[in-house]
């Protein structure tokens, strides 16, 4: 299984690194929602700084559907899935595969929208290691969920409209644990910010095993 | 469409029906005319005959048949159209109930809490349920092999009753504003008393019903719709035979004006 994910993350990986969808599509896209929230709440730097948790979190997680859509879309050509599904790879190992190379893909997004918010917003982390590990336990969530519900929208014509109705509701608790503990991070307030990450775990593993479980028959419906 | 569709119609349809409605028709009686209000809130704990009732179908009756039917159809051997039905009935069923609970719970909320709406983590889960069901039935509605889309619907149903537990516990792990458990608290100890207890009881007994009652009609039409799928898929079948026939006797008759040409 490990192999098998080892393989399927490198293959997804490889092709973002080639076509550079990530980088000049959903990273630009990222700083745009940044850039529209703070035009949404207006110059005030106090607000903003106060906003700026919120604002890094919903562009996260906006960027998390385009990052989900475009890994569907890698294996939307002729025949694709059907390939993979019968070269023999363990399905478990598809999911592990396919949520690595998300995953990796959301921690840079992350790096460059925490440099946005410092830079536009003027914020700064007093917590360093707490917002870290929201955002590590966050985007192992993020990616376990997303694809999840990137194959249940596999194969669909409505796949673009359907995948954020399904996925967006899903992923809300990720925004609220993780606007906390970044508010705790920046204020300070280590233990209020414990408090949330206890979210953000039960979240991350709940995924990750309905995962393991499902995307096997997910992936013979698709 | 001149044959007749053939559908599961069981008796004991009809007994459930009148038995919700007399339940129905007797905890309105029992509500509204005979318990007293209440010594805090008044009229307004009249509210209780009806929204922790539909706010336990919403959760329970309906986020367990999903999940039960969901379960047995993956599960290979009991896999069977039946359940993938049930528990799209149960859904659509349940995304109502949601909503009446959202709905009645705001009706109460306004008069006590002051506002119709309050950031607290049971009202915010279970406004997320109802998105969440709201997403199953537009992905069930999304045309596909009816075994393809069964199988997405029960992975989507299983996805969406990991809802349901958070939604139970949340009065427990977080400070809400929101009432734990209102007949037992965790210490089993009963709050409720007398002619208010017992009309509270019937109206879980009256909606229970109407659950039932719904499912089974909403069950009845998933498989009128399957029938006439396969019924008009026929009739187009055969309509397009007739073409044919009909093509080949034209084909036939072009034949006439050559043969009027000669001589």
């Amino acid at each position: 299984m490990w192999h098998d994910a080892v393989l399927v993350a490198g293959k997804d990986l490889r092709i973002e690194a080639r076509s550079r969808v990530g980088l000049w599509q959903v990273v630009p896209f990222a700083l745009l929602v940044l850039i529209l929230l703070a035009f949404a709440i207006g110059p005030d730097q106090s607000s903003l700084r106060n906003a700026a948790p919120g604002i890094f979190w919903i562009a996260l997680l906006f960027s998390t559907v385009l990052a989900i859509q475009r890994s569907v879309a890698v294996e939307s050509g002729e025949g694709t899935r059907d390939g993979l599904r019968l070269s023999g790879i363990d399905p478990a190992g598809i999911f592990l595969g396919k949520a690595a190379a998300v995953g990796l893909q959301l921690l840079v997004l992350q790096l460059v929208l925490w440099a946005g918010v410092t830079f536009l917003f003027d914020v700064r982390v007093h917590v360093i290691w707490l917002a870290v590990v929201a955002c590590l336990l966050a985007t192992f969530g993020l990616a376990c969920a997303g694809v999840l519900y990137g194959a249940l929208s596999a194969g669909l014509r409505v796949r673009d409209t359907l995948l954020p109705l399904l996925v967006l509701p899903v992923l809300a608790p990720v925004l609220l644990a993780g606007s906390k503990v970044w508010q705790a991070a920046l204020s300070g307030n280590t233990s209020a910010g414990t408090q949330w990450l206890k979210i953000l775990v039960p979240f991350a593993v709940i995924y990750l095993v309905v995962g393991i479980v499902l995307y096997g028959p997910l992936q013979e419906a698709a | 469409m001149t044959a007749i569709i053939k559908a599961w119609r069981p008796r004991w349809l009809v007994a459930v029906a009148v038995a919700a409605v007399a339940t129905t028709a007797l905890t309105v009686w029992l509500g509204l005319w005979v318990t007293p209000p209440d010594e805090v809130q008044g009229n307004l704990a009249r509210l209780l005959y009806i929204h922790p009732a539909v706010a336990t179908v919403a959760l329970y009756w309906a986020g367990g048949v999903a999940l039960a039917g969901s379960l047995l159809y993956l599960w290979p051997r009991t896999r069977s159209f039946v359940w993938d039905r049930l528990a799209a009935a149960a859904v659509e069923v349940g995304a109502v109930f949601s909503a009446l609970t959202l709905v009645t719970g705001s009706l109460w909320g306004r008069p006590v809490w002051g506002v119709w709406w309050t950031w607290d983590a049971r009202l915010t889960s279970t406004a997320l349920l109802l998105l969440l069901e709201l997403g199953y039935l537009a992905l069930r509605r999304v045309p596909a092999d009816p075994h393809i889309r069964a199988r997405r619907c029960a992975v989507a149903a299983i996805l969406v009753a990991i809802d349901v537990p958070i939604v139970h516990f949340s009065v427990d792990w977080w400070n809400t504003l929101h009432q734990g458990g209102t007949i037992l608290d965790p210490g089993f100890e009963l709050h409720v008393h007398g002619s208010m207890l017992w009309t509270m009881l019937l109206s879980f007994v009256a909606f229970t019903l109407i659950f039932v009652w719904l499912l089974a009609v909403r069950y009845r039409i998933e498989v009128l719709q399957d029938a006439a799928g396969d019924q008009e898929l026929e009739i187009s079948l055969t309509e397009r035979w007739s073409e044919d026939d009909q093509l080949v006797g034209v084909g036939s008759s072009t034949s006439g004006p050559d043969d009027m040409g000669s001589p």
